[in-house]
């Protein structure tokens, strides 16, 4: 008998006198916390993000490639990682030395690498979260890893929902899913606070809304 | 807490062993209270807080009932997503497996994402046993793992330390292990996660093998999720070539949507955060993005066992988010090393008699290392109730009775005579060697003390069987003292 039969019988006998009837499972949990209007949703990821220490910027289509490029230059940033479907006016204003995601890219060179600007795929308000799912604008879960600046763009209003059970609805399981609160931490030293050891320890969010 | 009655131990002796504790004892409780405290906060914050306990334990109860059918969708999913699924029977297997996947990539080093599960059966071990270096990149697990010793907590394992022990650590031992801490490194949290920093950073940027667990696994898609804060699991998730998953059959939930469950409740459980830096999530393998080879071992080692058995069943519902630690007043007090397992605290009291049955000492002893005051029941958000089980393991091991081992049905012998009263005074020296447990318990014991039997339940049984007890007083001695300074403010 091989190791899967052996366990899924010791399961089944083990569940032999469980009984059939079971309580159901009862979702009468909130679907969200408190009524709020589009625009408080967004002012309350602001707030929940930067309480979690993510930089928060606000900006309109217009003002974005200024704000990105004056992050990278405040930043000191020489280069920047690319992913292959991001708008490319988001970069129109910077000079900064593109390094295209590439699958070939070893860790070292990712390494080298200053800055990242990416899209997000949903953010989610009552935890301060913004998702990745490794479409072309977010690129390979690595770039936003590795680099020790995450510049993320959330259009606003449209890709923010109010809590987690809603931001599940909108994600595709098939896909790789990152889900950032704020930068790298630990509190594994007597429980003081430390921003990052190993992912990006500065996390710059674009609330990007209006025409 | 049956230790009251036994008479006191000379007091000198446990004050000797508490005071040579105090580093230990000073940051468990800095650690417990403050995470206790942060906890209540992020709690409170959620109005559906019971709502959400409640759904959770309904949905890990009704995967427990169909865990057979669960695992045989899992399997179908993970590998119908890229995936190879691997069955072990216990730890042994598990080692050999994870071994046997290294050796085929031809490495002879491996970054982890620490884990329980891979603890719990000594996966390092095993590893350099064949020769293959395996790396804790979480930073309080390389604490552990460059001092040589074990972790104390779930969630932040290497609280046993300070902050001038972790500098000397580092400054020690890093260089036998990979690039050296900085020269002049000072003991500062920030320089200290630097160092660690650039350490692990070169592990990484090396690795073609990681090695992890996961915090759930979605039966519906075969997705993988890991839930934590500093980026390591990320790193070993994500770049290396070949990804070998290690995961506790009961860490599987039946839907997606079940997610929004615990991933509400396990961060303000475990760190009472909103929500934790990074969770990730994969399905199998995914083109050009992330390792190419995906192993998924399922782990049995104990857990059908534990699940044959009616009251014990419950702990199989445990996430992990080490909440009971935070509340216990015994694991304040003990810390994480006395309970001799990989799982501390109240969880662990209850899961590891479970897991490795109640033949050892060690293990018989451990549903004793409580004082059944309920706190780790009500913080828990699947609502295991661990003193239930408490009660119920220490019938077991006195009385003895039926239990699986190895998939199999055995007739525990009561622990009779000698080995009762064995078990029952190690419960009680422990109790007597930390003092504030013991009053804890004392107080309990006379608050209730109108519903006190004559004999002793548990351990205690046998011992009693010939002894009569003596009534538990109104109040502690320790109170009265406290109270009246011995009589010298008056019986007030
Ligand atoms: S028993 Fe409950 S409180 Fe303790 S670690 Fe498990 S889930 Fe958390």
């Amino acid at each position: 008998m091989n190791s899967r039969e052996r366990i899924l019988g010791r399961v089944r006998r083990a569940l032999a006198d469980a009984s059939a009837d079971e309580a159901p499972i009862a979702r009468d949990y909130l679907r969200e916390h408190g009524q709020r209007t589009a625009a408080q949703t967004v002012e309350l990821l602001a707030e929940n993000l930067a309480d979690y220490r993510a930089v928060v910027h606000r900006t309109d289509e217009a003002g974005l490639p200024a704000l990105i490029a004056g992050l990278l230059e405040k930043r000191g940033a020489a280069s920047v990682l690319v992913p292959s479907g991001l708008d490319e006016g988001w970069l129109a204003a910077t000079g900064v030395t593109r390094v295209a995601d590439r699958a070939e890219s070893t860790p070292d060179e990712l390494d080298r690498v200053d800055s990242v600007v990416t899209a997000c795929a949903v953010a989610v308000a009552e935890t301060g979260t913004i998702v990745l799912d490794g479409s072309p604008d977010q690129g390979r879960r690595r770039i936003t890893l590795v680099p020790d600046h995450h510049v993320c763009v959330v259009r606003v209003p449209e890709q923010v929902v109010s809590s987690v059970p809603q931001g599940l609805e909108r994600l595709d399981p098939a896909r790789p899913l990152t889900w950032i609160s704020g930068p790298s931490a630990t509190s594994d030293i007597e429980l003081d606070r430390v921003e990052g050891v190993h992912g990006p320890r500065t996390l710059e969010v674009i609330l990007v809304g209006g025409a | 807490m049956s230790g009251t009655y036994l008479g006191m131990p000379a007091f000198p002796e446990a004050a000797r062993e508490a005071v040579a504790d105090t580093t230990l004892r000073g940051n468990l409780r800095h650690a417990t209270h403050t995470i206790r405290a942060k906890r209540a906060k992020a709690v409170t914050e959620v109005s559906d807080w019971a709502e959400l306990r409640e759904a959770g334990k309904r949905i890990k109860d009704h995967t427990l009932r169909h865990l057979d059918r669960y695992l045989v969708q899992v399997e179908e999913t993970v590998t119908a997503a890229g995936g190879i699924v691997h069955w072990a029977a216990d730890a042994g297997e598990a080692n050999e497996i994870v071994t046997r996947l290294v050796k085929m990539t031809g490495e002879t080093e491996v970054v982890k994402v620490k884990s329980m599960a891979t603890q719990e059966i000594g996966l390092n071990e095993a590893l350099e046993a064949e020769g293959i270096h395996a790396y804790e990149t979480d930073l309080a697990e390389l604490i552990v793992q460059l001092g040589k010793d074990r972790p104390s907590h779930i969630l932040v394992p290497a609280i046993h330390r300070n902050r001038g022990e972790i500098r000397d650590i580092f400054a020690r031992e890093m260089s036998e292990w990979g690039r050296p801490a900085p020269e002049g490194l000072t003991d500062t949290p920030a320089e200290l996660a630097e160092a660690a920093r650039l350490h692990l950073r070169e592990k990484f940027l090396r690795a073609k093998v990681g090695i992890s667990g996961a915090n759930f696994m979605v039966a519906e898609t075969g997705t993988l999720v890991v839930v934590e804060s500093e980026g390591n699991g990320r790193m070993c998730l994500t770049l290396p070539d070949t990804l070998i998953s290690v995961v506790g059959i009961e860490k599987i939930v039946p839907t997606w949507q079940d997610l929004e469950v615990f991933l509400q409740t396990l961060p303000r459980s475990s760190t009472a955060e909103r929500m934790n830096p990074y969770t990730s999530t994969w399905t199998g393998t995914t083109d050009e993005d992330g390792p190419q080879n995906f192993h998924l071992v399922l782990l049995d080692n104990g857990r059908t066992d534990t699940l044959a058995d009616e009251v014990g069943r419950q702990a199989l519902r445990c996430i992990r988010c080490s909440a009971c630690l935070n509340v216990c007043p015994v694991y304040e007090r003990a810390g994480g090393h006395a309970y001799g397992s990989v799982y501390p605290g109240p969880i662990g009291a209850i899961l590891s008699p479970q897991l490795r049955g109640t033949g050892s000492e060690i293990d018989a002893s451990l549903p004793y290392a409580s004082s059944l005051c309920g706190a780790c029941y009500d913080v828990c958000p699947v609502a295991i109730d661990i003193p239930e089980v408490l009660v119920h393991l220490r019938e077991r091991v006195v009385q003895g009775g039926e239990v699986t081992r190895e998939g199999n049905k055995v007739v525990l012998r009561p622990a009779k005579g000698h080995a009762a009263e064995r078990a029952a005074m190690r419960a009680a020296r422990w109790a007597f060697t930390h003092p504030g447990a013991l009053r804890t318990g004392q107080r309990a014991a006379s608050r209730s003390r109108r519903f006190h039997p004559r004999t002793l339940p548990g351990p205690g049984r046998a011992w009693s069987e010939t002894r009569d007890l003596p009534p538990v007083p109104t109040e502690p001695f320790r109170d009265w003292w406290q109270r009246t300074r011995g009589g010298k403010d008056g019986d007030r």
